[in-house]
């Protein structure tokens, strides 16, 4: 055990403990605490009712109150610890409530009701997970159609991206023409305005170009992201022109040199971009809210908005199905976050 | 070059047969605040089995796609065949009048007609829909805390001072965070400017300067936050005329009263269960009445349809005596259907003993609105004012800025939007 | 290249699987075309298939969005748009004093100009140092770091709306935050109603959901200093504070201003997480340009396409002023390091 607490403790050079190392874990679990308490609080109230959701103050896990089927009465009833008149604490079952007085009886013994006020009595709780949230918009809710076209949409997008992006970045760095940093102020310029306040004009571009209610009209907007274009060509510039050079003297096409040389190379700022362009796709529910308007082509975030009414928002559906359209993000981050950390470190964003 | 002639040939291709859509199809658009989607549902695919050469899509949407999308999609002629929406007066250029198709017109003028200039244009005697639900504004009690409380519950003419003089002795005495609370939205506090005498319509038909009305009920609500009566957060903790419900703090019993409207019934139900005994209360009455405001969403078929004798299938089916009851009795809305209003006998689906009390306790009061309130639903300017109100009466009770700049941007505001509509 | 491949390469290769099928096809008339226009001939064609969807979907509804400014009325399309000129500028800019929203005509998105404005400032800078000491930290030699990498970087991975949901359940009167705090004993906070706990919480709720990012990018600095210059300060016996400012800092200067100019374009454009969060309550105090633009342009009963427009030309010119700026000052620090 002793073992095991110097191995944890353990810090650099062996010495004791430096002020800087409380608070380095300080630092840390207030961390782990931070980030991952809100998501973890997030999944359990997915499982709460809609009323244990709207309860002050809120649980940290979903509860119900414990019933208890008393023989004489049809449905069981729900129980209570209640202080009685006579001035004893039982658990008891609560028959029915007239105003503030509720009515109780022994689950044992039946046959006396006790008369109380309902500020004496509390009810008995148990942990109960409320999967109906999840099992009943399964049932009248398109989910497999909707994870399809999210499915669809992120990697169509997702290889087009890369393709694009990857082509342009290799001419904005391998290539001396006119008009190279005009493209790139272009690109950098409109890399700062965000698209939610272009949606009107895009919007007439899309139905002048038929895109409207198509997954196409999803996907070709967000491919062209300037933010793309520039992270694969800072780290295209890091490939020696040397390489390139030699491979124009072996008569290699520029084609080639483009994806036998320059591609492979830029593989970790590729992942890093294909990482970032699945996450944001998946994400994505602006945008592809005003394009689409038949629930054949809707993606899962449009999708679980149809809980989003005029006057009441039914959260306690919209809150399950955010839990599963995480799941695929949270998947992608445990099997790829080593690789996902030390690529962005290493794409040298310099 | 060629592989891409090709592709880019096979990709256009896929387009138009995407956006094409065949004779007999009919597409619904519909958005939902509790189990109506599954109604509808239900008695469609019913009506699907009996016209199997009519295809049927309910595209369910959220609220946002129906508010914000649907009306750029009507401009360029495009959109649903029908669609549940609330904007109607706004937007009724792009409804579709059924009249001419309609097997018996007279029916709809008879059962819907004093609801129809609500969504079509002005001066015409189109049939857009009908309404598939009418809200009435109104508040609700907490009988229970108020019996806690040793407070009676305000009586029938009870004015607004009453009502929260009454909820604020509640809250005093079950230590509560307030006394009561109103949505945040225009329309819901437009049925009390009514009761104090404001008239937002002027003679020619457009917006009327911010009246006495207005102002009487309009600084009441800012005093109210102010002296913490009111719940701060439902008005404050938005900018803009972003809609705020307070229904979730009515159900946690955190506030004795609540003012919102029949539309909450269904969900207070549902998530209240026997947590305590809650009441309808109608409209409090201010200095010249006891007016709510009427409303309500709208299904209308689309002009840009390309089966209008199918649209108008769908609706006549939809519209029936029968069909009208049952979609009431399961959702708890309250009908837009004279003849089932008449008729009376509604069998509420729902075992909660609050429930029916309280729809008949809007039908009853639907009686008292007054004249200026029933003339906004089908007055085209008065989303502009809605939002006018809610935008500015908020920012005052936010501290940041005094009720006569108040009243001064809001008549600014509204002056705006209609300037900008010539 | 090393025995070794690491997963990106194999991604990498999976990834490049497909494209060398198609490459192969594409390659022989790729040569008659390369042989037609020369070398860099070939850049106009690797630029094409992008900048032609850029030039659609970027560009075009950037030249439309300024055309729109230049119009006014309720219509979507703009050709049912009635020509104003400057009207909509002049509208915007009509200010009694730019310090004194309340004195404009458009009083909101002036408020929403200063809001921006001091949630640039406060967010940049607080993200800036929160990341920075979480990359030393992340640098040290502690117990599972690649475990404690991925800890924070977290909820990058979650989208915006999630982001602003989760806060606000944890943050509104009857939140998780509020019932800890009774649970303890003291009174609940208002912290989404209260002016200035709803504008740190909005600073402070996209922090949380960036600073991941920007974390990583400091490491990476951090990695590639050497580390025989803080041998040799250890030797010398210099202090740990000095160490910092005079060898950790300047060395990471360039990754630093990455991730100040990254982080400054983010905040400017602070848009859905606060949306969800405050709705740009109490009062106007969290209102965003973007989310002024937004309700203006597309959301709001009171809609003005126009105007939306005009504001968002505004923001745009600003934005690029900026940026060049910070490129100018990036590109000097550059060349002074190149001289030290």
């Amino acid at each position: 055990m002793s073992q095991v607490v110097a191995f944890l403790t353990r810090r650099r050079g062996g010495r004791g403990w430096h002020w800087t190392d409380i608070f380095m874990w300080a630092w840390l679990v207030g961390g782990l605490v931070l980030m991952f308490g809100p998501a973890l609080w997030l999944v359990l109230s997915s499982f709460k009712t809609p009323a244990q959701l709207a309860e002050f103050p809120p649980t940290l896990l979903p509860y119900a109150t414990e019933q208890v089927a008393v023989a004489g009465y049809d449905k069981p009833l729900n129980l209570f610890t209640a202080q009685l008149p006579d001035g004893t604490t039982r658990v008891m079952a609560e028959v029915r409530r007239v105003g503030t007085v509720s009515q109780l009886v022994d689950p044992k013994a039946p046959g006396e009701i006790f008369k109380v006020n309902i500020a004496d009595r509390q009810p008995v709780r148990e942990i109960r997970f409320a999967t109906e949230n999840y099992t009943q918009p399964f049932e009248h809710f398109d989910f497999l159609q909707y994870l399809k076209n999210s499915v669809f949409v992120t990697v169509v997008a997702t290889l087009i991206t890369l393709l694009t992006n990857s082509m342009a970045a290799f001419a904005l760095s391998k290539y001396e023409f006119r008009g190279r940093n005009l493209v790139l102020l272009l690109i950098v310029g409109t890399l700062m305005v965000p698209l939610s306040v272009l949606l009107v004009p895009l919007y007439s571009v899309i139905s002048a170009v038929g895109l409207f209610d198509s997954l196409w009209g999803v996907i070709l907007p967000t491919v062209a992201t300037p933010t793309g274009v520039f992270l694969l060509r800072q780290y295209m510039l890091t490939i020696p022109d040397e390489l390139i050079d030699a491979a124009r003297m072996d008569n290699a096409s520029e084609w080639q040199i483009y994806w036998r040389i320059v591609l492979p190379l830029a593989a970790p700022a590729l992942a890093v971009l294909a990482i970032f362009s699945v996450v944001w796709r998946w994400n994505d529910f602006l945008w592809p809210l005003v394009v689409l308007s038949r629930k054949e082509l809707y993606t899962l975030q449009v999708g679980l908005n149809t809980y989003a009414g005029e006057l009441n928002v039914q959260w306690h559906f919209i809150l399950a199905m955010t839990v599963v359209t995480m799941i695929p993000v949270v998947l992608v981050f445990i099997f790829l976050q080593r690789y996902i950390t030390a690529g962005i470190a290493g794409t040298g964003l310099k | 070059m060629k592989h891409k002639a090709k592709i880019l040939g096979a990709l256009a291709a896929t387009l138009l047969a995407s956006s094409a859509a065949y004779a007999g199809e009919v597409r619904v658009m519909w958005y939902s605040d509790g189990v109506e989607g599954e109604v509808i549902k239900d008695l469609l695919d019913r009506f699907q089995k009996e016209n199997p050469d009519i295809k049927i899509t309910l595209d369910n949407v959220a609220y946002k796609v129906v508010q914000e999308q649907l009306p750029i999609q009507l401009e360029a002629g495009q959109g649903p065949d029908i669609a549940r929406v609330t904007n109607i007066k706004e937007l009724a250029g792009h409804w579709l009048d059924m009249r001419p198709m309609l097997k018996d017109a007279k029916y709809w003028d008879d059962n819907f007609g004093s609801t129809l200039d609500w969504m079509r244009p002005d001066g015409s005697d189109a049939i857009p829909g009908f309404m598939t639900q009418l809200t009435l504004t109104g508040g609700f009690a907490n009988k229970t805390l108020f019996e806690q409380a040793g407070v009676a519950v305000p009586g029938e003419k009870a004015t607004w001072d009453e009502w929260v003089d009454a909820a604020a002795q509640v809250s005093k005495s079950q230590s509560l965070p307030a006394a009561f609370a109103i949505d945040r939205s225009g329309h819901r506090i437009s049925g009390p400017n009514v009761s104090y005498g404001a008239n937002y319509i002027a003679a020619d038909g457009s917006p009327a300067k911010i009246d006495d009305g207005v102002k009487a009920f309009g600084s009441k609500l800012v005093q109210w936050v102010a002296d913490g009566k009111m719940l701060k957060e439902t008005w404050v903790a938005a900018a803009g005329s972003t809609y705020r419900a307070a229904a979730d703090d009515f159900i946690n019993a955190q506030i004795p009263f609540y003012y919102s409207g029949s539309w909450q019934v269904a969900n207070l139900s549902s998530k209240i269960g026997d947590g305590f005994d809650w009441v309808a209360t109608g409209s409090p009455c201010g200095s010249a009445g006891c007016s709510g405001l009427k409303g309500g969403a709208a299904l209308v078929g689309i002009k840009y349809t390309k089966n209008p004798n199918d649209v108008v299938k769908v609706m006549e089916y939809l519209g029936r005596e029968d069909i009208v009851k049952e979609f009431s009795e399961r959702t708890l809305f309250l009908p837009a259907h004279k003849g089932v209003v008449d008729k009376g006998g509604l069998k509420w689906v729902s075992n909660d003993k609050n429930v029916a009390p309280a729809l008949d306790a809007f039908v009853k009061s639907a009686g008292q609105t007054l004249p200026a309130a029933d003339a906004l639903p089908s007055w085209k300017w008065a989303n502009a004012y809605y939002a006018a109100l809610v935008t500015r009466l908020s920012q005052v009770m936010a501290g940041e800025m005094q009720l006569d700049e108040a009243w001064a941007k809001m008549d600014q505001d509204i002056a705006d939007k209609v300037a900008q509509a010539k | 290249m090393t025995v070794q491949t690491t997963i990106g390469q194999k991604i990498g290769a999976a990834i490049a699987a497909p494209i060398s099928w198609l490459a192969a096809i594409v390659d022989a008339p790729l040569k008659l075309w390369q042989r037609a226009t020369g070398t860099n001939g070939m850049a106009a064609f690797f630029l094409a298939p992008n900048m032609l969807i850029f030039g659609i979907f970027v560009l075009a509804p950037f030249i439309i969005n300024f055309l729109y400014s230049t119009t006014s009325g309720n219509a979507f399309f703009l050709p049912d748009r009635n020509f104003v000129g400057a009207d909509q500028y002049r509208r915007l800019l009509e200010c009694g004093s730019y310090l004194d929203p309340s004195s404009c005509r458009e009083d909101l998105f002036w408020k929403a100009v200063h809001n921006t404005g001091l949630f640039v400032v406060l967010q940049v800078a607080l993200l800036v140092v929160v990341s920075m000491i979480t990359a030393l930290i992340l640098n040290r030699e502690i117990v599972g770091r690649s475990f404690w990498r991925a800890v924070f970087f977290f909820p990058v991975l979650l989208s915006p709306v999630v982001v602003g949901l989760i806060w606000r359940w944890i943050l509104q009167r009857q939140g998780l935050l509020n019932s800890m705090l009774y649970q303890f004993g003291y009174q609940p906070t208002e912290w989404l109603t209260d002016r200035f706990w709803a504008f740190a919480a909005g600073v402070t709720v996209s922090v949380w959901a960036h600073m991941g990012f920007f974390t990583l990018i400091l490491l990476a600095g951090l990695q590639a200093i050497p580390r025989d210059l803080y041998e040799a300060a250890e030797m010398d016996g210099t202090r740990p504070g000095r160490v910092f400012w005079r060898i950790t800092l300047p060395l990471l200067m360039p990754n630093l201003l990455v991730v100040i100019i990254l982080a400054l374009i983010r905040a400017v454009q602070i848009f859905d997480e606060v949306y969800v969060l405050t709705g740009g309550g109490p009062g106007t105090s969290t209102l965003f340009l973007t989310q002024y633009i937004y309700e203006v342009g597309f959301a709001s009963l009171l809609r003005n396409p126009g105007l939306a427009a005009a504001a968002s030309i505004l923001m745009g010119a600003v934005l690029v002023v900026l940026t060049l700026v910070q490129l100018q000052v990036g590109r000097r620090n550059e060349k002074k390091g190149a001289r030290e």
